[in-house]
């Protein structure tokens, strides 16, 4: 079948910003769909102005090519707006080993610091070094990280 | 039904208030008070940008005389942008920006949860993810506003004066003109007499926090939308489409 093997060569393509998740841990595939012969791959932006999202686009349609399943049309969807709930749990597992707190609910008192594991944290900034991203702290250990945002 | 010139003016609209606000925050980069501040205004910068630029794209499909998002943005001159006249205003202190920007999150909050069931399904989808970071935007400038409002003297009587010298330029996000009405009578875009009782009781709720007083209202009538602009946006836009318009076709 090509749809599993698209899918499959998915698994290998990485956020840029965040090199330990694939662009299916992410969440922003939405299909891949065999249109009479045709390939389409559906991707969705998690930020409206994410650089990485061109990025994603050209990496997809490489890591296609070397597998020889060109041409493949990879297109956006806008609709229904990605959710860091989409993110996987295997996704949210890589993120926490990397160092980025992994989105849980809006409030300071869930996330745990991905350095100590203590709860006792606080917020630098709601905005981060990538539009995905907000800025803690934490009390305990002392060392800043990285929340990734429930949006 | 609505004329597609009409649907075009609209988007445009909401495009290039986006992006003029986007761009008005992209000169705060390394320049804001703290490193966290310069964060946040270039984070929010580019969602506006990136929102701008999904909206250019649909206008330009609408319009079908094969301009671009880029051909929209950086090769049009003042007269063509339809962004509301508060966006363009020049930052000031940061004080000022943060007024500036509470007054125009708070706006594009209710606009885009209003749009986000729009009978245009593309704008509707546009909203959707816009509102959620919008909001994010909102929680920012209201704190700022709050800390500001009510911090020392110095910061209150700045912000204060910041919001009576603004705060004539608000009466044009909420009071409708023939293509407002048009939009909201095709269920395209809200109703601006009901979105500006929400917008009036949000930004009253926070002002009250930054025990700041609400201006005297003004009425007189900005014209940003239909293309009537302060002196303020053509300088802006120099700057901004220099680049492309010295060297067409230019890429990175």
């Amino acid at each position: 079948m090509v749809n599993e093997r698209v899918w499959q060569a998915l698994r290998s393509v990485m956020d840029p910003e965040i090199p330990v998740l694939s662009v299916l841990d992410l969440g922003v595939v939405r299909y891949v769909r065999d249109d009479g012969g045709q390939v389409r791959v559906g991707i969705t932006p998690t930020y409206s102005g994410c650089p990485a999202t061109e990025v994603i686009q050209r990496s997809i349609e490489e890591a296609l090519a070397r597998e020889d399943l060109d041409p493949v049309i990879v297109e956006t969807v806008l609709s229904p707006p990605w959710t860091s709930e989409w993110l996987s749990e295997e996704g949210r597992r890589k993120l926490q080993a990397f160092g980025i707190a992994a989105p849980t609910a809006r409030t300071a008192s869930s996330v745990a610091c991905p350095h100590c594991g203590s709860h006792h944290v606080e917020r630098v900034s709601e905005f981060g070094s990538t539009p995905c991203k907000a800025h803690y702290r934490c009390v305990d250990c002392l060392e800043p990280f990285d929340v990734f945002k429930c949006i | 039904m609505t004329s597609s010139e009409a649907r075009l003016r609209y988007v445009l609209r909401l495009a290039d208030t986006s992006l003029v606000l986007g761009q008005r925050l992209g000169e705060w980069v390394g320049h804001a008070p703290a490193l966290e501040e310069d964060l946040a205004l270039a984070n929010i910068a580019l969602d506006l940008i990136g929102q701008a630029r999904l909206l250019l794209s649909y206008a330009g499909e609408i319009e079908g005389r094969g301009r671009d998002e880029d051909a929209l943005a950086f090769l049009r001159d003042a007269p063509e942008f339809c962004n509301v006249s508060l966006a363009e205003q020049p930052n000031g202190d940061f004080g000022r920006t943060i007024v500036r920007q509470f007054l125009l999150d708070a706006w594009q909050v209710e606009l885009y949860e209003a749009l986000s069931s729009s009978a245009d399904a593309r704008l509707a989808a546009i909203a959707a993810k816009a509102v959620k970071e919008t909001r994010y935007h909102l929680r920012f400038s209201a704190g700022w506003l709050v800390r500001l409002g009510d911090g020392t003297a110095e910061s209150h009587a700045r912000v204060a004066q910041a919001l009576d010298a603004l705060w004539r330029f608000t009466d044009e996000l909420l009071t409708p003109d023939a293509l407002d009405e048009e939009i909201a009578a095709a269920g395209i875009g809200p109703s601006l007499p009901g979105l500006r009782a929400r917008w009036e009781a949000r930004v009253g709720a926070v002002l009250q926090e930054a025990t700041l007083k609400l201006p005297a209202a003004s009425r007189y009538p900005w014209h940003g939308k239909r293309g009537v602009h302060s002196e303020h946006l053509g300088h802006m836009l120099a700057e901004m489409q220099h680049l492309p318009r010295t060297f067409p076709g230019v890429t990175w």
